[in-house]
């Protein structure tokens, strides 16, 4: 594990150093090429077998990445799976970014080639597995014929074939050119989990080396000879136009090129960023704010509650909800979640190479293919005269599901003779973002015996899958926003489910780290608490008395009480709360520990998950992507909302869209399950348990219901009413 | 137009030409290729852009080059070769710290001035040096771990 790794493509290419790296440091920068051009994944003399493995003769194994790495360790998780089945040698082996092929490297959840929703494992374990196991099968067979022996008497292991009845071994490099020549099994035979010598162990990544001595290259880092930098300026108004630009000011500061005026953006090319933002801020531009000028957040919150009063489609109904609803003592509430920006570290960027019949793009994104179409519609040529080249994402949490900063780029890189690297200054990227919408979710229950014996749950939101897939909106329903209010694991006898849309005017919205299941975990947790104080029962009680035909449920909730100490005395103002949830096909339960000072703010003092996530292919990441889970969506639940004034967005930097730190971070401990189940998602499982887990440990210290976030502190001061 | 600038970066002298208000983080970046340092707000709110001058953490997104002519000025790219920052990347991959990375730069330039001046820093003094650094994908915890690590000497 110690081996050399690189993720340059060219390393990968020519199976050496990464000299371009070391270029970009040395080499005054018109000399200096930080990443080189995507080159085509050339497979002529290698056993390519299909579209993720490349052996050479040397032995060197490439392994093409169809999901992207933005952080979740995924480049290392495929790594493992692929190499587990195929019997790799981890020390040989190279990663290549896969090229745009939406046929090739196709997300089998979306069909088109995205990564998110905490879907990579889940996706890719069977194709990933069939992969190595067939190019195993074809590299053992060239070794049997070799030696004239039975297939099934060879072994393979750490990128060698054995005969072992003949004491004969042979490398797959030496088998390269006669496993090509190989037909594939058609049900290549994959190893029995017990087996697994990779898959379970906790593997060092191998995208880390390079992100602590400066040497990994994201989006934003690349360099193409002779390139300028620009940056932008959008209608601060959704939907508005530029009016007028003044730009005599702007072309006096030394280093601006150029002014590129669009319809509805303004652009500064310049010698650097510098210059580009120095240019930008110096011109006068009068925009055309159009009808979306009056736009705020009480309307857009008056029109979500008036639109969440309607009846909505019906997404799940079991039983007799209206004799639920009746048989015993009934309760409601509504739960409100606010518009959220996504403010990855690295901001928004692209470097674009337009020329009349080509366009070249250095980006990192979630959506290759994506990116590429609407690239080339943008730059007005045919898909194919469109390169990306895709780079490590510094941060991606749904934002670069988008394509739209790849579009503007080339916009505005159309109208620049050479290269342009247009970078957004952060202010830009949190008042242009695709933001997670504000959702309102309405719940009326009914209690009786100390059960809930009737159901009745309304999720009103915009539908982002009817934008982003619309072949999966189906029926009116979306199967996002709908995601983790419809398989609640609590056995209730009578449920009913509607989903109302209802999309806020001018604001995009779009996909963000927890997705759909934040707003219903969120609405559905915090409710069950307070049902459990109907009930007079303890959190964790009432919830074990509903999961008796849940057995992961169950351990998952119990193995959680007890490392979080449940049920042991607290300090006054500080409580605990819980979390079950059943999202991304993961089982996790989470207990949060927290302190409410008199004024109301919030000290986290401990949290607890642990985690079935079926087969778990690198634990160590598993931790760690519920780690920085919990903390993002903690972040949330304490800072997080986007407020519209005069079609505006208010919030410009992390000044006032705040996040948490290291100094505000509690202690965490993640536990993961040994199971032998089919693998969950796990990236977004943590963002998803935070809020609610805080919200019922705030609950339990205080009595306050919050039913809205981000945490009002007024609400929690000490001496007010709960 | 301008004047020549010259700036002792990584032990290494460079010139090249800059307004003097230009903050040191784009002539590191735009002009001299060295992208190790990142961008990440512009107004010293995230720490991504961390360097150091004369061994102290400093935000070079708001640091004009003019303040820092005849200041040993270093980087990410060279931290390795100071006995705290070699420390630092060492612990940093042991305790497996980081997931996207693009915070990790100034982090690990801030966790190695703190404990170049503080071998042994205690959670106030992590607290401190470090809350000045926003990691999105959350790393909080085991960046408290990877110094702790670190200042515990496992490197030797």
């Amino acid at each position: 594990m110690n081996a050399h790794h690189s993720i340059s493509r060219r390393a990968a290419l020519t199976g050496g150093l990464a000299t371009g790296f070391l270029l970009a440091f040395h080499l005054p920068l018109r000399a200096a090429v930080n990443e080189p051009v995507q080159p085509e994944d050339k497979t002529d003399g290698k056993f390519a077998p299909n579209a993720f493995i490349r052996i050479d003769p040397e032995g060197a194994t490439t392994l093409v990445m169809p999901q992207v790495e933005m952080g979740q360790g995924i480049y290392t998780a495929i790594s493992m799976i692929l190499a587990e089945e195929l019997d790799a040698d981890w020390s040989k082996l190279q990663l290549l970014h896969a090229p745009a092929n939406e046929k090739l490297y196709g997300n089998p959840i979306f069909i088109i080639q995205a990564t998110g929703g905490s879907t990579s494992v889940r996706a890719f374990w069977k194709p990933l597995r069939e992969a190595g196991a067939s190019a195993r099968a074809m590299l053992v067979q060239a070794a049997a014929a070799q030696w004239g022996v039975d297939p099934a008497s060879c072994t393979t292991s750490k990128g060698e074939v054995t005969h072992k009845a003949s004491g004969r071994t042979v490398s797959y490099g030496a088998l390269a050119a006669a496993a090509a020549g190989q037909t594939p099994p058609k049900a290549p035979t994959l190893k029995d989990p017990k087996d697994f010598v990779y898959i379970g162990q906790p593997f060092k990544r191998l995208d880390t080396p390079d992100k602590v001595n400066g040497k990994a290259v994201y989006g934003i880092d690349a360099i193409v000879p002779d390139m300028k930098f620009a940056t932008l300026a959008q209608c601060p108004v959704f939907g508005g136009k530029v009016g007028k630009v003044d730009d005599r000011a702007a072309k006096k500061i030394p280093g601006v090129r150029k002014i590129v005026v669009l319809d509805d953006l303004v652009a500064v090319v310049g010698d650097h960023m510098w210059a580009a933002k120095k240019g930008l801020d110096a011109l006068d531009i009068e925009w055309n704010e159009g009808p979306n000028a009056k736009i705020n957040s009480k309307a857009i919150w008056d029109d979500l509650r008036a639109a969440s009063a309607k009846d909505g489609v019906v997404a799940k109904s079991t039983g007799d909800i209206a004799k639920g609803l009746a048989s015993g003592e009934k309760f409601e509430a509504s739960f409100e979640l606010p518009f959220l920006a996504h403010a990855t570290m690295e901001p928004l960027n692209a470097t674009v190479h337009c020329k009349p019949d080509s366009c070249e793009i250095w980006t990192g994104t979630q959506i290759m293919a994506r990116v590429q179409s609407e690239a080339a519609k943008a730059a007005g040529l045919p898909v194919e005269k469109v390169i990306v080249n895709n780079h490590l994402l510094g941060g991606g949490f749904g934002r670069k599901l988008e394509p739209d900063m790849v579009v503007a780029a080339v916009r505005i890189a159309k109208q620049v003779d050479g290269p342009v690297k247009v970078v957004w200054t952060r202010e830009e990227d949190i008042q242009h973002d695709v933001y997670r919408p504000v959702y309102r979710d309405t719940i009326a229950a009914s209690l009786s015996g100390g059960k809930i014996v009737g159901w009745k749950y309304k999720i009103t939101g915009a539908a982002i899958i009817a934008r982003w897939l619309p072949p999966a909106f189906q029926k009116g329903i979306d199967i996002d926003a709908i995601d983790s209010a419809t398989d609640v694991p609590y056995e209730i006898p009578n449920v009913h489910v509607e989903y109302v849309r209802a999309e806020p005017p001018a604001i995009p919205t779009g996909f963000w780290r927890g997705v759909g299941p934040n707003n219903n975990v969120f609405a559905v947790e915090c409710f069950i608490d307070e049902l459990a104080r109907k009930a007079g029962k303890d959190p964790v009680e009432f919830r074990r008395g509903m999961l008796a035909n849940q057995p992961r449920f169950l351990s998952v909730l119990n193995l959680a009480a007890e490392k979080a100490n449940w049920g042991q005395p607290l300090p006054a103002r500080v409580g605990r709360g819980v979390c079950l949830q059943p999202s991304f096909g993961t089982f996790i339960a989470t207990v949060v520990e927290a302190e409410v000072d008199e004024q109301g703010e919030i000290n986290l003092r401990r949290a607890t998950s642990v985690v079935d996530t079926g087969i778990a292919v690198n634990p160590d990441t598993i931790v760690a992507q519920v780690e920085g889970g919990l903390i993002f969506g903690l972040t949330a639940a304490l800072y997080g909302e986007i407020t519209i004034e005069k079609g505006r967005v208010q919030q410009s930097n992390f000044n006032d869209y705040r996040m948490l730190r290291i100094n505000q971070t509690p202690k965490i401990e993640v536990h993961v399950v040994k199971s032998g189940e089919a693998p969950g998602g796990i990236g977004e499982t943590g963002t998803t348990a935070g809020p609610p887990a805080l919200r019922n440990a705030i609950y339990a210290a205080t009595g306050v219901a919050l039913r809205r976030l981000p945490i009002d502190r007024k609400l929690l001061a000490a001496g007010r009413k709960a | 137009m301008h004047m020549a600038t010259t700036l002792t970066i990584n032990g290494e002298t460079k010139s090249f030409d800059a307004p003097p208000e230009m903050p040191l983080l784009w002539v590191l970046r735009d002009i001299l290729g060295m992208t190790g340092t990142k961008f990440g707000c512009g107004i010293a709110q995230c720490g991504a852009c961390t360097v150091h001058v004369d061994g102290k953490a400093v935000r070079s997104c708001v640091l004009p080059v003019s303040a820092v002519e005849n200041r040993a000025i270093t980087t990410i790219e060279a931290v390795g070769n100071t006995p705290s920052g070699a420390k630092v990347q060492k612990a940093w991959l042991e305790a497996e710290v980081i997931q996207c990375g693009y915070c990790q730069s100034g982090q690990i330039m801030s966790a190695a001035a703190l404990l170049a001046s503080t071998p042994k820093p205690d959670d106030s003094d992590i607290d401190a040096a470090m809350a000045g650094n926003i990691c999105r994908c959350g790393t909080y915890v085991r960046i408290r771990e990877a110094i702790k690590q670190a200042a515990n000497g496992r490197q030797s």
